[in-house]
């Protein structure tokens, strides 16, 4: 049996995740309005790693039981 | 082709430059551990060559379907794509919707069953079992010498880009790159690789994204990008043209391409696409690490999805950034090339410093460094199965051991990064002597589809004519770049050596019809000659090999809609729907 590709690839974006939405909360939001339109990238864009890596965790959990 | 009002939007600034952060770091960081770490939790499960070489044909359909697309979504595609995309407009898309889904889809419903189930571990080795060793012999060592250069162009670009737009040592970023990609390969093999490959292929996704949203968003929508994008082709004097797919493909004069309808479909879509798609073992081998038959016949069906959709990742940026140019404005641009017209290849480099700040831009970096290694590796993986199989055990040391070939494979390894190494340096050194090796190359594989072609549907087809076909296809090629010229362009390398008799309108037609030429060739030499000469194999000898002595596959165990078949139409009328909507 194989590692299950989804394990490592759900904690790498989980982990991306968590750093991006932590350093959005952080970070200076002018880097917001000078760069990404006034949008905290970091913050919206760092959930969506964190649930899709969740996500990835939760099927390769799913499979093997 | 002068662009006046580009070059002048562009005067400003004079480089790209990306400001990393520590958390920029970070990602980046973490990014390496896990690409490392992979190989290294792998390698505990790799123990006979079928696992180091083949992933021990025990892949799902739907990791190889990524690893397929993602081997193939290198840096090549993610740069040049966006630069296409500049250069064209939507017709880029035609690489996609023309160039690629029809040809995946045929390999997948049609050419699998042979690839795979000949128990041949590469594609020439399937060419020995069904035609002779020369033939095989003739692809292995082209196909050899190929995916070492495009692997140490790969690294070139990587590096210099890095060099251009951090500041990084290009010694240190060539050093990192090829550790990396060492590392992982020489300790998991092609698990790894195709693992990283579904890894890359998310993060270049998820990574460009947002790049996409928030140009946009920036832009004003889809209306507001058509808006800019019809002033801009109007200034051009092909007004329209970036905007829609066919509509402009009416004759070469009238689309930016420089092709007319008739050239792109047979040239891309035909030769040159499929000769790709089904011949090239890059790809083809990833589909050949399924666990069953019906999951190599659905891995590049599978793929065709993911690959139907990405022009709206890759050629949309390069869209956008034409028509923020074209708005002004707002601090978007582009370095000047050295002929001072935009420099198209930094598109997502300037995009990705425009728009993410600290954070996503260590996404975004580590997106890019994703699509660059993807590309090396895939080359890297190929290369040493094809040394170790059809080379080293064919030829040098037929009797080596199991244990014996996987060190081999290792070795192979590290000696192909080394030769990639050596190519890098040298492409830095001399740009023309890369240009000529892909131009030969260029000879070699425009013709390459039509002995698959008549090999795996005409049992007639002999060792011979398959062998000489191919030196006739090759010579055809050289023949017509000798005689033909891009427009503007002076005679030599760019072709016209004999006699510039045929003027093409780009460069990009002249290569589209020379590999018509080229196929064309192949296709006649090979079926006189082997009609001129007695077969080599016998009936019993190419079932298997062959349509018409294989027995067909029936997949009554499969639900009706997991059938490759009945995918491939869904996927076909995808690609036909998306043309349509982009006419």
């Amino acid at each position: 049996m194989h590692l299950d590709v989804r394990i490592p690839m759900g904690l790498l974006f989980l982990l991306l995740g968590i750093i991006l939405v932590i350093y959005g909360f952080t970070s200076d939001p002018a880097i917001y309005q000078q760069h990404s339109l006034g949008q905290n990238v970091n913050l919206v864009w760092g959930s969506v790693f964190a649930v899709f890596g969740a996500f990835l965790l939760v099927l390769s959990r799913r499979r093997r039981t | 082709m002068p662009l006046p009002v580009l070059a002048a939007a562009a005067g400003g600034a004079r480089e790209v430059i990306l400001h990393l952060a520590a958390v920029d770091y970070v990602i980046l960081g973490l990014y390496f551990l896990f690409v490392i770490s992979i190989g290294w939790v792998l390698r505990k499960y790799l123990k006979t060559s079928t696992d180091f070489f083949e992933s021990g044909r025990s892949l799902p359909a739907w990791v190889c379907a990524l690893g397929f697309i993602g081997a193939n979504l290198g840096a090549q595609e993610v740069i040049g794509m966006a630069a296409s995309g500049a250069k064209y407009g939507i017709a880029t898309s035609h690489f996609y919707w023309v160039g690629a889904i029809p040809a995946m889809v045929f390999v997948g419903v049609f050419m699998m069953p042979f690839y795979y189930g000949s128990k041949a571990r590469s594609v020439p080795e399937y060419l020995k079992l069904r035609f002779d060793e020369k033939t095989r012999i003739f692809n292995a060592l082209s196909f050899a010498v190929m995916t070492v250069f495009s692997s140490g162009i790969s690294m070139h670009a990587l590096a210099l880009l890095l060099n251009s737009i951090l500041h990084v040592d290009y010694n240190l970023c060539i050093l990192v790159s090829s550790l990396i990609v060492l590392i992982y390969i020489v300790t998991g093999g092609l698990t790894s690789a195709i693992y990283n490959e579904v890894l890359q292929f998310f993060l270049i996704v998820l990574g460009l994204l947002p790049l996409v949203l928030l140009g946009l968003k920036d832009i004003g929508g889809w209306s507001g990008l058509m808006h800019q994008l019809q002033g801009y082709s109007a200034a051009q004097g092909m007004p329209g043209a970036w905007s829609h797919s066919w509509a402009y493909m009416g004759n070469e004069k009238s689309n930016p391409m420089g092709i007319e309808w008739f050239g792109l479909v047979m040239g891309l879509g035909f030769v040159l696409s499929f000769g790709y798609w089904c011949t090239d073992f890059l790809v083809v081998q990833r589909a050949m690490a399924a666990k069953d038959m019906s999951a190599a016949r659905r891995t590049p069906i599978l793929a065709a999805v993911p690959k139907m959709l990405f022009p709206a990742l890759v050629i949309l940026p390069g869209m956008l950034a034409v028509a923020l140019l074209q708005r002004g404005g707002h601090g978007f641009s582009l370095p000047p090339a050295a002929d001072g017209t935009p420099n198209y290849n930094m598109v997502v480099p300037a995009m990705l410093s425009q728009y993410f700040p600290n954070g996503m831009l260590g996404v975004g970096l580590t997106a890019l460094m994703a699509s660059f290694m993807s590309g090396m590796a895939g080359n890297v993986t190929a290369f040493n199965t094809v040394w170790t199989y059809d080379l080293y055990q064919g030829h040098l040391n037929p009797a080596a051991s199991d244990a014996h070939l996987v060190t081999v494979g290792r070795i192979t390894t590290v000696v192909g990064l080394l030769i990639s190494v050596a190519c890098a340096y040298a492409a830095r050194q001399y740009n023309n002597i890369m240009d000529m090796l892909q131009l030969v190359f260029g000879f070699v594989n425009a013709p390459l589809f039509a002995i698959f072609l008549l090999g795996m549907f005409w049992r007639r087809a002999t060792g011979h004519g398959a062998f000489f076909g191919l030196l006739l296809g090759t010579l055809s090629a050289m023949l017509f770049h000798g005689l033909s010229i891009p427009v503007g362009e002076t005679a030599w390398i760019k072709g016209g050596w004999i006699a510039p008799h045929w003027v093409f309108h780009s460069s990009m037609a002249q290569n589209f019809w020379m590999a018509i030429f080229a196929f064309s060739g192949c296709f006649l030499g090979t079926a006189l000659i082997s009609l001129a000469t007695a077969p080599n194999k016998t009936d019993d000898q190419l079932r298997g090999l062959v349509y018409s002595l294989t027995e067909k596959i029936r997949d009554h165990d499969t639900p009706w809609y997991g059938r490759p078949a009945v995918l491939g139409v869904v996927v076909l009328a995808g690609a036909v729907a998306l043309n349509i909507i982009f006419w």
